[in-house]
């Protein structure tokens, strides 16, 4: 695994990977950030993976500079590249249209296909997770289909509901949270990617996959209901690459 | 037993340490902005270094006590004041049941702290913290700051009494720059130092800047020459870290701080040293604050001595003080003295000859 360590400060160090946006180094760096998190390394507090950086926050009075920068180059220079053949796959079930996507005849007209061309497009492939930010739960999302990249709204919505699926340009992404949002809004979840009452408050991590599942309306209701009583479980699924 | 709050201040939230462990999933930290001031109050009441405290900015709340406890309180001078009497800060002060605790504008500093022994203020931890996160609702009093008419709890039956209450008190930081003050920050230099001119450099640790009314928990924004980039200070979105000097488009420095983005793109060209960021948080808009690059190691041996000086202020606080009164002591110590005594008298009464 190739990085440089650059000092952030008196309680952080970033391992900064190729600068280039890429399935390879999101990869590199998720599997680094997983295998940071086996370790356990003492002293570590927090761990942000994002497209191309890895940043370890730690406590100063627990590990030096370095001391750290000797764990992490004997933990992660010699990882073999094989362990990443696994793929983390977590089924976000969403109702498309109507009601719950308001923009999805805009995304249609725009691409010039019709509406379950669309979705079938879509929910066609999973998304690879390249970093979470902006919101708890916000998935920055590579990978979206060019047949359906879309702008966004001239003037953003002041208020999206929580689970709306969105197109915004070249990414697609779900919103956890209720929000002002500027993205074409093609459906909605019933599935909560955060409640922070839940044991595991955010569904998923950087480096995961989300599939798109398409559900009717009768189905969302149901869902919604089981989501509201803490019987729904979500669909993890793990397959090889 | 707890607290009502009258007036509820200028955004008073309940805050600790911070909320660690979640930034990777979007979480801001929070926590309080002043580390040191934070700690003192707690140590100043003897709770742990990571319990909750209350943070107020600017124009603190009014409190009325339903219980007795003790406080502390640290940062900005608040001028506190309980029914009506003056009665300073960084020092434990004994609370009775239905006191009146007003704290005013601040006359100096930015960020206040309350401190109530016994653990801090009683709210349920969520994702490992008690810290207020404003944009999540989450966390702190139901996810919001105070307002008027909250009925704040808190534990008391722990904090009856605290031995050596009179010494108690720290003396050595009750002094914030005043307004067109000035404060210099060390810091250390990157992680982005490279996308910046020889002259960026130069501008960055050579003149001065200035803090600006754009000041609050996400960070702070300062007026002052442009720091000049190689080509521009976009960088791929990354993780960001508490002090972190950012320099957008426009080259004025933007520090990051508690309730700040996870992650940013632009670039960073150095983060204040720990022990330097209370100094930053306390400024008032208008202070001069200049740039002095210090090595990580020396930055790491400050964040040491102020650990020394830490256990070291907690020992001092709790030694015996003169004009102390210690009830359960002078009882210990007394009560050989009076079995002497009543002994004594035993013996000696047959000295005593009743009138015949």
């Amino acid at each position: 695994m190739e990085y440089t360590i650059k000092t952030a400060g008196d309680s952080a160090v970033c391992l900064e990977f190729e600068q280039v946006i890429s399935e390879k180094t999101s990869s590199s760096i998720r599997l680094a950030a997983e295998s940071l998190g086996k370790l356990a390394i003492p002293g570590i507090v927090d761990v942000v993976p994002t497209f191309c950086a890895l940043l370890i926050s730690y406590d100063p009075l627990v590990i030096d500079h370095d001391q750290i920068c000797q764990r992490l180059n004997a933990s992660l220079l010699n990882i073999d590249e094989v362990d990443l053949k696994i793929k983390h796959i977590v089924e976000i079930p969403v109702c498309y249209g109507g009601e719950y996507g308001p923009d999805i005849d805009f995304v249609a007209n725009h691409a010039g296909l019709t509406v379950d061309e669309v979705i079938a497009i879509h929910c066609g492939r999973d998304y690879l997770i390249d970093m979470l930010g902006f919101l708890p739960g916000f998935a920055y999302l590579g990978g979206l289909d060019p047949r359906i990249h879309s702008p966004r709204l001239e003037a953003p919505r002041t208020r999206v509901e929580p689970g709306a699926v969105g197109i915004g340009g070249a990414q697609t992404g779900i919103y956890p949270l209720a929000s002002p949002a500027g993205w074409r809004i093609i459906g909605n979840s019933p599935v909560r990617p955060y409640d922070p009452d839940r044991e595991k408050p955010i569904l998923y991590k950087a480096g995961d996959y989300i599939r798109f599942v398409p559900i009717t309306a009768e189905e969302y209701a149901r869902i919604e209901v089981e989501v509201a009583d803490g019987t729904y479980e979500c669909t993890f699924l793990t397959e090889g690459v | 037993m707890g607290f009502t709050v009258q007036k509820a201040g200028m955004c008073t939230t309940v805050q600790d340490k911070g909320r660690f462990g979640y930034m990777d999933s979007g979480f801001s930290p929070s926590g309080v902005m002043d580390k040191r001031a934070y700690r003192l109050a707690n140590m100043l009441v003897e709770n742990g270094a990571n319990d909750p405290v209350l943070e107020f900015v600017l124009a603190g709340p009014t409190l009325r006590f339903t219980t007795d406890t003790i406080i502390a309180i640290t940062g900005g001078d608040f001028s506190p004041v309980i029914n009506g009497k003056h009665v300073g800060m960084y020092k434990a002060i004994r609370i009775r049941r239905g006191d009146i605790l007003q704290l005013d504008a601040a006359r100096s500093g930015m960020f206040g702290y309350l401190a109530v022994a016994g653990g801090g203020v009683l709210v349920p931890e969520v994702m490992g913290s008690r810290s207020t996160n404003l944009k999540c609702e989450i966390g702190g009093y139901q996810g919001r700051a105070l307002e008027n008419g909250d009925y704040v709890p808190f534990v008391t039956h722990t904090v009856d009494y605290l031995a050596n209450l009179a010494s108690h008190t720290i003396d050595s930081d009750v002094e914030f720059p005043k307004k067109d003050g000035k404060i210099e920050l060390r810091v250390i230099m990157g992680p982005q130092d490279q996308m910046f001119t020889t002259k960026g450099i130069e501008t960055f640790l050579g003149e001065d800047f200035e803090t600006t009314a754009h000041s609050d928990r996400m960070g702070y924004r300062l007026a002052g020459p442009k720091v000049e980039t190689v080509s521009g200070s976009d960088i791929i979105s990354d993780g960001i870290v508490f002090g972190a000097i950012q320099i957008p488009s426009d080259g004025k420095p933007i520090i990051m701080l508690s309730d700040r983005q996870t992650t940013g793109g632009y670039a960073k060209i150095a983060t204040i040293a720990s022990v330097d960021i209370p100094k930053l948080v306390q400024a008032r808009p208008g202070t001069k604050v200049t740039f002095t690059p210090i090595s990580i190691y020396e930055a790491q041996d400050l964040v040491r001595a102020e650990a020394k000086e830490f256990s070291k202020l907690a020992k001092h606080i709790k030694r015996p003080a003169r004009g102390d009164v210690s009830p359960r002591r002078t009882a210990r110590r007394l009560t050989p003295f009076l079995i002497k005594q009543s002994v004594r008298a035993d013996t000696e009464r047959k000295w005593i000859r009743t009138k015949e």
